[in-house]
């Protein structure tokens, strides 16, 4: 299950309305090990594109230096599905390396209402979770 | 002297665990199979034939290897390597 601040998890939201039609995506830090998002990092999708985001490989070399720096670790990764539902695609699984990170995905399809769903992706297999919005 | 390789969580299978370890070679390519002959099957999972595969990123120090010369890039004692794999998908299936 993703726990996950209400803060945080309209941060998500608002960054995927913003990118829409291209897809948003980012990253949440916390303190390894202890599977609590805390720090909302919004990335640069370095594809512009509506059916494909890559970060920035400058930008997450920097992210990911800082994350080991403060002791922290990608506990959330996510990223936006601008026409489609917020299930993983192959090509999200095929590229999916942080098996210890919950994978959130949310879909912008509709105008009024977000779909916010949240996966483990491990070797190629995916779990979807519960997700729980702590007010 | 040798040139340290930082090893992403995902990788360190072939290292024994170990977040970082050491190799030597004149060039990128030349210290992937240096670091191959001790991690065996570590170097498979970043190059592609001739290339690096295209969804990891390998820096030397600040700079993506991409924009320095790829396996070709020169490398020394005291440098940095640090890998990651790219952080990416899309919702189109390929």
């Amino acid at each position: 299950m993703l726990t996950i601040s209400r803060d945080l998890y309209e941060k998500i939201i608002a960054h995927a309305r913003a990118d829409h039609p291209d897809e948003a995506c980012g990253v949440i830090a916390g303190p390894a090990g202890s599977d609590r998002p805390q720090r909302f990092i919004p990335m640069v999708n370095a594809e512009r594109s509506p059916t494909f985001y890559r970060f920035d490989s400058a930008e997450q070399l920097k992210v990911w230096r800082e994350m080991d720096d403060r002791d922290e670790e990608p506990v959330v990764i996510y990223h936006s599905h601008t026409a489609t539902q917020a299930y993983p695609s192959r090509t999200d699984i095929s590229y999916a390396s942080e098996p210890q990170a919950h994978y959130v995905l949310v879909s912008t399809r509709d105008e009024q209402d977000t779909e916010f769903r949240s996966y483990r992706i491990s070797d190629a297999e995916v779990t979807e979770e519960s997700v729980q919005v702590a007010e | 002297m040798a040139i340290e390789v930082r090893i992403p969580t995902i990788l360190r299978s072939y290292t024994g665990g170990a977040k970082a370890v050491q190799g030597s070679g004149s060039t990128l390519g030349e210290l992937l199979i240096n670091l191959d002959a001790e991690h065996g099957g570590l170097r498979a999972r970043l190059v592609d034939g001739e290339n690096l595969r295209r969804f990891v990123n390998v820096y030397l120090n600040d700079e993506d290897v991409r924009f320095l010369g790829g396996l070709d890039t020169p490398v020394s004692d005291g440098d940095t390597v640090t890998v990651l794999p790219a952080v990416a998908g899309g919702s189109v299936s390929g």
